[in-house]
């Protein structure tokens, strides 16, 4: 597997494939062309589809996740209560993860047709059809100019170091605090005085939250909020009832009980939710390629694009490139996670 | 009494050691993507071609998927792993060129074309879309005409318009369409048939030469006449259905046939579809006109079967290619795809009322290719124009979409 992943970075850095007599020729001259590609996918005139697939993927990770946490969340919080069939529920919601994303993504289409399932939905109560376009709309909102990328990114570090400075200099540490703080003006200095004159682009290119995502998010969630519920309730089963008693007996209501006591005895098993729905949401392929297809570019995702791109246009150096962009982004989620169980596994030993 | 016996023992033995020899023998593997509707087209194909070489097994390898994209991938894998089949479907011209030729994988047929007689045959304008670089690379089995507009006879005469001419005339009846209620004059289906609607107003906006420069690199994606063209285009879409791209070409034909909406650009595989699964008559139940712009041009797109170097039963699959091009097996195999044939010399009284028209219409017109089927583009740069055209939507900037169409055919090498 790391032969592959180091075949693939070097492929990534070459010129395969962007010369089509040379793409599937038998002995292919194959040229190094460093990060030509990576620039071309950032900065290139014809890969703004790719640009606006990162900006997709966050938006669906971040929904995603948070659908994902919330639903599952508050399901768990149910059938932690003991309802009648407990079981029962606890089946229903966890079966749709038995399904592959294929078949999801199949049923989710029919139903989130325009004339289809859940826009015909109203009309059961008397209401008028709904004409929403689930997975057909073009309009997006949250637009950003892409040349703006830049200054929005170092914004944002900044803004976070600044947190982290501020909570540094609540817990006393000093050098923590003026290194963090320090780093944070250098990066908001950069943003504002070079940042604005840093053109990516020759001409503004508008990205955003396309609509058309959102029937791709119902369905993900639908499909994944059984598994997060599995999670949270095992989490939940765990808490040992003499610390639920001990918060009643310290006159906790119940919101106060969650509040202080369970969700924070949650927060390890929130952490890996995220880790695992962060990586299947980086990943994500066939949900999209069932509910939308492969050639809707409002709904795509780096990975169709890496398919399409290497499997269709011949482009494989590009595709790569997309590729490993995508394993940098998972390995974003990944790490800390791994090396934060490192070193609690280190602290227990 | 027992001498005949022996006699015919023997007879028998020899017999089956002589098929069994043959079939040993004689071997032959053909890579499509035909199935379902289409399976009995190349069946009938397959069956004559048993007929005339007996003994041959066929291996009919299918992969399906709509325009061949799965089969495309698998046949990449088994180019790349040194097993091609013996002879491979392909749609004619760039798509076969641009990604095959180029690499150096094929087997030129310029000799056969000349052996077979099929240089007087087909039209000379297909031979041109066919060949690169001195040598002819794939023989046409059938061809699918792109420039049609579908409409509803019935419908049009309650709404009280004909069938424009060219574009202009088509936004002028669009807006009257629209002044009685028909909320999408126009209708689309997802992103590929978008393409194939800009296919048709550049064709009928540059006129069929200037279809062909644009190909040869002699004309600019960003000369003038072009933006323009895509200035048309964006109004043509402003025509359009709002929810095209969750729409799949047979349901985009479902509201011609319903009377959602007035007009449809589509292939003529359109008219299988209104005839065989909607059951309705030619000219009364639909019916059609070339694109607006398009008269007296025919945008064609065909598949075709090439011979890629190394294939392992070389002289069954030249057996294939003759069949595939000759009289008999064009009209054994398209009047069961409901295509015609790219020979101009069939038998039409074997084909249907679109086909004849279709077919008389090859004779006699100036052909050109298209660019969303594989004709005139390699697929480096049809599978990216989606985007462009996507981007072109939400921007409505011709100026920029024209651009970043002239970045791609450079990238893809077009004109070179």
């Amino acid at each position: 597997m790391y032969v592959f992943i180091g075949r693939t970075m070097y492929v990534s850095l070459t010129d395969w494939g962007n010369d089509p007599a040379q793409a599937l020729a038998l002995n292919p001259v194959i040229r190094w062309v460093g990060l030509a590609n990576y620039q071309d996918l950032f900065t290139g005139f014809l890969q703004g589809r790719f640009r606006q697939e990162l900006v997709n993927t966050i938006f669906f990770t971040l929904f995603f996740i948070l659908g994902c946490l919330g639903l599952g969340l508050g399901l768990a919080l149910i059938l932690d209560r003991n309802p009648r069939g407990e079981g029962l529920w606890r089946t229903i919601f966890l079966f749709p993860m038995s399904l592959s994303f294929i078949v999801t993504g199949t049923i989710w289409r029919w139903m989130l047709q325009p004339q289809g399932g859940l826009n015909q939905f109203p009309t059961v109560l008397g209401l008028p059809a709904g004409s929403f376009g689930w997975l057909s709309s073009t309009d997006s909102i949250w637009k950003f100019d892409w040349n703006k990328l830049p200054l929005l990114t170092a914004s944002v570090v900044a803004l976070v170091l600044v947190w982290l400075a501020v909570r540094a200099v609540r817990a006393g540490d000093r050098t923590r605090a003026v290194v963090a703080g320090l780093c944070a003006a250098l990066l908001l200095g950069w943003a504002l005085l070079v940042a604005p004159n840093l053109k990516l682009l020759p001409a503004p290119e508008a990205h955003g939250f396309n609509l058309a995502l959102i029937g791709i998010i119902v369905a993900a969630v639908w499909q994944m909020s059984g598994y997060t519920m599995a999670l949270y309730l095992a989490g939940l089963r765990g808490i040992p009832e003499e610390l639920r008693e001990a918060a009643r007996v310290d006159g906790a209501s119940d919101f106060g009980m969650y509040r202080h006591v369970i969700f924070p005895l949650l927060a390890p098993i929130t952490l890996s939710a995220m880790i695992i729905l962060g990586h299947i949401s980086l990943k994500i392929f066939d949900l999209v390629y069932a509910m939308a297809g492969p050639d809707n570019t409002y709904t795509s995702v780096p990975a169709l694009n890496m398919y399409l791109t290497s499997f269709r246009q011949n482009q494989f150096a590009l595709g790569a490139a997309i590729g490993t962009i995508l394993l940098i982004l998972v390995a974003f989620v990944i790490v800390p996670y791994l090396s934060s169980s490192f070193r609690s596994e280190e602290g227990h030993a | 009494m027992n001498r005949i016996q022996i006699k015919k023992a023997l007879l028998i033995a020899a017999a089956l050691a002589a098929t069994s020899s043959a079939a040993a023998a004689g071997k032959l593997e053909i890579f499509s993507w035909w199935s379902g509707d289409e399976a009995p087209a190349l069946d009938a194909l397959v069956k004559l071609y048993k007929q005339k070489n007996p003994g041959v097994t066929v291996d009919n390898a299918t992969v399906s998927g709509g325009a061949g994209t799965n089969a495309k991938a698998v046949l990449k894998t088994r180019m790349l792993g040194g097993t091609p089949p013996d002879s491979f479907q392909v749609h004619a011209g760039q798509e076969l060129i641009g990604t095959w030729v180029v690499a150096n994988r094929m087997e030129d047929l310029s000799s056969l074309f000349k052996s077979e007689g099929w240089t007087k045959v087909f039209p000379q304008d297909v031979i041109a879309l066919l060949s690169s670089k001195g040598g002819i690379w794939s023989v046409p089995v059938n061809v699918h005409r792109s420039n049609v507009m579908w409409y509803n006879p019935a419908k049009l005469k309650a709404w009280g318009v004909t069938p424009p001419k060219t574009w202009n005339e088509f936004l002028t009846t669009c807006a009257k369409l629209k002044a009685k209620g028909v909320a999408a004059p126009l209708v689309v289906g997802e992103n590929w048939t978008q393409q194939h609607l800009w296919e048709n107003v550049m064709i009928g906006t540059l006129g069929s030469q200037g279809w062909k420069d644009l190909w040869a690199g002699k004309l600019k994606f960003t000369d003038p006449k072009v933006v323009a063209g895509f200035t048309t285009f964006g109004k043509v879409m402003d025509c359009a259905n709002k929810d095209a791209s969750g729409l799949s070409w047979q349901q985009a034909s479902d509201r011609i046939a319903d009377g959602t909406s007035a007009f449809n650009v589509m292939g003529d595989w359109a008219a299988g579809y209104f005839t065989t699964t909607k059951k309705l008559a030619p000219n009364t139940g639909f019916g059609w006109t070339t694109a607006p712009g398009t008269s007296g041009t025919f945008v064609m797109l065909a598949d075709s079967f090439g011979l890629p170097k190394g294939a392992k039963d070389r002289a069954e699959a030249i057996n294939w290619l003759k069949l595939a091009g000759s009289k008999q097996g064009q009209d054994a195999f398209n009047p069961l795809k409901g295509s015609i044939a790219a020979r101009t010399d069939s038998d039409l009284s074997k084909y249907n009322t679109y086909s004849k028209s279709a077919a008389a219409d090859w004779k006699k017109n100036k052909i050109v290719g298209s660019m969303v089927h594989g004709a005139v583009a390699p697929e480096s740069f049809t599978s990216a124009f989606g985007a462009i055209i996507d981007q072109f939507g939400a921007s409505k900037n011709a100026q920029g979409a024209a651009a970043a169409a002239q970045q791609l055919a450079d990238r893809s090498g077009i004109g070179k």
